[in-house]
């Protein structure tokens, strides 16, 4: 028996490419082990721009003053929140479609961090709506389905955790963040149809943003931090959840070997 | 350059509680999952370790 | 098809007229919960009238989704399930009968209790009207939408809490067109667009809802 099994060796005919070369546990384990230090220095760096974009070269908004500038983590989160939730869903799918363990991995890998996410755009939104509207909390249409975001994380979380059998808690999650993702159009255009006291969204693909450039600036930047920082906390999720579940196989034994 | 000085940014223009309160909250979080995910990491390795290889089938 | 289906809800409907203290809990639930509200907010009748939609049919929904957790899991127990979906009918169509047995239920009796529970908030009978036609068009969803979460959570333990965890966010659109419409009724505004909204979730839950718990069921079964 080999004593270890070289991932080289699953290399396919020469000139066509393996597709799905990291789609086993064991291969993606050192892909993600490799790229989540990456991922996260990325992060790191464009929220120190962000910030400074945010902070330094964005101007003093007219009406709400300095108040504003939680907008450069408010935004984001939101965004972020709605993003994992459907890279959430589509590797539930791929999951349940293709049987293909790692894709249930990668689904609970992401939840924690997508339900962090709405939490912060919940509370940055409170904070925001205070000395803007007057109050903590609005129970106008985008509020609530991101509070309504926040529940379905929890039961996506909830129903992984109950069900003892790893492969029947993925698919049943699975099907459920499916069902789920129904949520998110209600979500992006329930500004549209209850069209309630919440800001018309200021950054839509229709019309130009209605803010300064500097200000966009700083939020897809640091947007884009958030993203960097989701990817590496959701590999390094997987890798603790892939070490959990292939306990028993050969390749973990090895790796705990040579790690020690 | 916005600020004239360090307790001009601190007081953020009279928002320093709200803009402070949720950039605070924020990044404390995701410190707190940074944490949690590094020492859940050390500990899945660390109990792998404790319990030994699997009995070798051959 | 349509015979499978009717099969399964005179089965079921007879299994729930054998344990009819199960079918009553739910609509004492119903009654209780609601009386409750005066108690607890004051007699005070213009205050009653404006929370009445709201609490008739958070009431509602609470003992429908009470009542979830008997849909399959009896069946579950007994080993019918198994047998149903070896079945060579469509998974879909006997999950369609078994949400229209439990609507008849647990469904149709809030509907004819409501009334009665109207003249304690001393509701207006033109809301009346309207509440009880909400409730026709909304229970159904309730139902289908439970289904999805009674086959998930099927043979898990805690399943009672779990369930109702993944249901009710997504009885929120139902709930906010339900009250809706009754609101816009006791306020004399139109209540059309509300209606047709609550049909709408109905033709839309009712054509993914049975599919989706079908293969919910597979996967608690496999």
């Amino acid at each position: 028996m080999p004593r270890f099994i070289d991932v080289e060796t699953l290399r396919p005919a020469p000139g066509r490419i393996n597709w799905f070369k990291y789609s086993s546990p064991q291969t993606f384990f050192p892909l993600a082990g490799a790229a989540v230090p990456w991922f996260a220095a990325a992060a790191a760096v464009l929220c120190a721009v962000g910030l400074y974009i945010g902070f330094f070269v964005a101007p003093t908004d007219q009406q709400q003053g300095e108040a504003y500038r939680i907008i450069f983590i408010h935004v984001p989160a939101a965004w972020m929140s709605m993003f994992i939730y459907l890279v959430m869903a589509f590797w539930a799918g791929v999951g349940l479609v293709l049987n293909t363990r790692l894709s249930g991995m990668m689904a609970s890998a992401l939840a924690p961090t997508g339900a962090l996410f709405t939490f912060i755009a919940l509370w940055t939104g409170a904070l925001w709506g205070k000395p803007t509207w007057g109050t903590w909390w609005v129970w106008d249409a985008r509020l609530t389905s991101e509070l309504i975001l926040l529940f379905l994380y929890f039961g996506f979380m909830a129903l992984t955790a109950a069900i003892d059998d790893p492969r029947r808690a993925d698919r049943a999650a699975a099907l459920f963040a499916l069902v789920g993702v129904v949520n998110i159009p209600i979500i992006y255009f329930s500004v549209q149809w209850w069209n309630t006291l919440h800001q018309g969204a200021s950054v839509s693909l229709t019309r130009a943003p209605t803010m300064a450039a500097t200000m966009l600036a700083g939020m897809i930047v640091m947007a884009l931090a958030f993203w960097m920082y989701s990817i590496a906390a959701a590999f390094a999720r997987a890798r603790c959840i892939i070490l959990e579940r292939e306990r028993n196989s050969d390749w973990v034994a090895q790796y705990i070997e040579a790690s020690k | 350059m916005n600020w004239e000085s360090l307790e001009a940014f601190i007081a953020m223009g009279g928002y320093g509680l709200y803009v402070w309160g949720s950039y605070a909250v924020t990044f404390a979080l995701v410190a707190l999952e940074v944490v949690l995910l590094v020492l859940r990491g050390r500990g899945i390795v660390a109990q792998l370790a404790r319990i030994g290889a699997p009995r070798r089938r051959s | 098809m349509f015979r499978v289906m009717r099969v399964v809800i005179g089965r079921d409907l007879l299994l729930a007229m054998r344990r009819r203290s199960d079918v009553a809990n739910a609509l004492l639930f119903f009654i209780i919960v609601a009386s409750l509200f005066p108690l607890g907010v004051g007699p005070e009748p213009n205050l009653l009238r404006t929370i009445a939609p709201g609490v008739i049919w958070v009431a509602a929904l609470l003992a429908s989704m009470l009542a979830l957790g008997r849909m399959f899991a009896s069946d579950y127990a007994d080993g019918t399930l198994e047998q149903m979906l070896l079945a060579s009918a469509p998974l879909g169509w006997i999950v369609v009968g078994k949400a229209i047995a439990h609507w008849l239920v647990s469904g149709l009796p809030l509907v004819v209790l409501a009334p009665v529970l109207a003249l304690q908030f001393d509701l207006a009978t033109d809301a009346l009207v309207v509440m009880m036609v909400s409730l026709v068009l909304g229970t159904p969803s309730l139902t289908l939408i439970g289904a999805i979460g009674a086959a998930l959570t099927l043979g898990v333990r805690g399943s009672g809490v779990l369930t109702s965890l993944l249901v009710l966010p997504l009885y929120v659109p139902v709930l906010i067109m339900g009250t809706g419409a009754v609101d816009a009724a006791a306020g004399g505004v139109t209540v059309q667009a509300h209606l047709l909204l609550l049909a709408a979730f109905l033709v839309f839950a009712g054509a993914f809802a049975p599919w989706a718990a079908a293969a919910a069921l597979r996967i608690s079964l496999d």
